[in-house]
């Protein structure tokens, strides 16, 4: 009896110590960048673009690269949505239990951990090949590449959790596979979509890798697609490069626009999938 | 004599290599209650399923043999799977509302099928909820999520709705199993009023509830049907000695 109790208590602490190392490391992550980006926070930083000397301490902000950063990020993950909806769609609605199925399933995994950085180069050596510069329209690329199988394998597995039942009493209505696709399960799977477009946005807004060779870097918010574009996680990047302390600080600044940005999505998507879960059936 | 409405010609299905309903050749009456009884497993839900073709949704599955239903054959390969579906109304055993409100839950079938006008919607959905009996319960809330209603309403949303297409047939497969005493009566009564107006299939494998709504009786038993008629017949005057067994409750 004593042995069973002490097992619990052993376990229940483990538990305990887990979960405090997961939220001491975000908390730390946090403190660290605000402790050490906050001083160089200003009004000026988030509204305007680097002036001359900007990169040796002297005015200027981020803009360009917050708009950047949201113009790509947001471009990709509208993108990489319009190719992950149909392709998870079919995996569940049509393909069945395909040996096809299971083989995109599983190209979709390799894809999923393929680094951004190869993603990156292979992008270049595309653009490289139709002689295309740097610009927002080949990050987008870039980036939807990167994160559609993110996105795609998120949506297809909340699309087999959606119970058979649902699917049955649409069929028996009569309806074809596509209405079924569209009018029941994407209904039925809202909030989980919703959830795999934010972990995909995430993902885009935060890599550096796969956008340093192919979005290129400007100091001005690019006017059409075919500019060049400025990112936040390059801007961390360059900025730590610097051997100068005020412009370090505003690296660690720029890392707090990206946080806060990316919590702010997080909120608001938690708050939005409560009206999406109305309709949802358990 | 009854006549007849659907007729199972040398049916059988396997579910790869379990053969499941062997050889099944019956005439469903028409604007009758068919029960289909047998202990569990004996391959009453797999017939019922044939009968509209929902057995296409499981893999693995082959069918031979024919299902015709104003004599037209629902296995022939140019058929119509979606026109079948929709002459051929199933209640599921548990409620399947869909992820929609009350009122979409019912518009969803007009819809597809072609419905738009709102008014006339409005009265598909007002008219259907009635004949369910469940109008008077939810026409305060017709925009709240179906999932939010009892376990019984939502079976009668689910009645509702498979009326809501306008269909020939009923293919209830043990409707009331998951219901409480008081929702499951509910039910029985809408079948017994419906059957004026629609061939109604109903698996059960309580006999009470056979004896109290059917007319015809199909005694299934590991896939093969044992003994059909009357229910009066199969009930008080079984010939096979595998059906008496199982209507005095020898096993199932």
């Amino acid at each position: 009896m004593n042995k069973r109790k002490l097992e619990e208590a052993f376990f229940k602490a483990l538990m305990l110590l887990s979960t405090s190392i997961v939220v001491g490391g975000l908390l730390a992550v946090f403190a660290v960048v605000i402790l050490k980006g906050a001083p160089a926070l200003s009004f000026s930083m988030l509204t305007q673009t680097p002036k001359g000397g900007y990169y040796l301490g002297k005015e200027g902000g981020i803009l360009n690269a917050i708009i950047g950063s949201l113009y790509l990020a947001i471009g990709a993950t509208a993108l990489a949505f319009l190719l992950s909806l149909p392709i998870a769609l079919y995996l569940n609605e049509y393909a069945g239990k395909s040996r096809f199925a299971s083989f995109t399933r599983l190209s979709l995994d390799v894809l999923w951990g393929i680094p951004s950085i190869v993603y990156g180069a292979f992008a270049f050596i595309i653009m490289l090949y139709v002689g295309a510069r740097a610009s927002l329209l080949w990050g987008i690329i870039t980036v939807t590449i990167f994160v559609f199988p993110i996105m795609t394998r998120a949506i297809d597995e909340v699309m087999k959790m959606s119970p058979f039942k649902l699917r049955e009493a649409s069929y028996a209505l009569g309806s074809t596979r596509l209405e079924t696709a569209l009018k029941v399960v994407t209904r039925q799977t809202l909030p989980g979509m919703l959830t795999a477009v934010l972990l995909a946005f995430g993902r885009g807004i935060g890599d550096a890798a796969s956008v340093l060779l192919t979005a290129g870097y400007t100091d001005s918010v690019p006017r059409s697609l075919f500019d060049p574009v400025a990112t936040l996680p390059l801007a961390v990047f360059f900025q730590l490069g610097t051997p100068i302390p005020e412009v370090q600080q505003r690296a660690y600044a720029s890392g707090v626009v990206l946080l806060v940005l990316v919590l702010l999505l997080s909120i608001a998507s938690r708050l939005s999938t409560r009206k999406f879960m109305k309709y949802v059936v358990k | 004599m009854f006549k007849p409405h659907i007729s199972v010609r040398r049916l059988n299905v396997f579910y790869r290599e379990h053969h499941v309903l062997k050889d099944i050749t019956v005439d469903i009456p028409e604007k009758r209650i068919t029960a289909l009884i047998g202990p569990s497993g004996c391959g009453k839900t797999t017939l019922l399923k044939s009968l509209n073709r929902l057995t296409d949704l499981v893999d693995g599955v082959k069918v031979s043999g024919d299902v015709l239903v104003d004599g037209l054959n629902v296995f022939d390969n140019g058929a119509d799977v979606t026109d079948i579906r929709k002459k051929m109304g199933l209640i599921a055993q548990m409620p399947n509302p869909l992820p929609m409100s009350i009122y979409d839950n019912i518009a969803y079938g007009p819809r597809i099928h072609g419905v738009k006008d709102g008014k006339e919607l409005d009265q598909v959905v007002e008219h259907c909820l009635q004949a369910a009996s469940l109008w008077n319960e939810v026409k305060e809330r017709l925009k709240d999520p179906a999932s939010k209603l009892s376990v019984g309403q939502q079976q009668r949303l689910c009645l509702a709705r498979a009326l809501a297409v306008q269909p020939e047939c009923l293919l209830c497969d043990e409707p009331t199993s998951a219901l409480d005493p008081i929702s499951a009566q509910y039910i029985e009564t809408q079948l017994l009023t419906l059957k004026k107006d629609y061939t109604i299939v109903f698996v059960t494998h309580v006999l009470r509830q056979a004896r109290r709504l059917a007319d015809y009786i199909m005694f299934l038993y590991l896939g093969e049907l044992i003994e059909h008629g009357p229910a009066e017949t199969v009930l008080t005057q079984p010939s096979n000695p595998r059906t008496r067994a199982y209507i005095e409750g020898v096993f199932g």
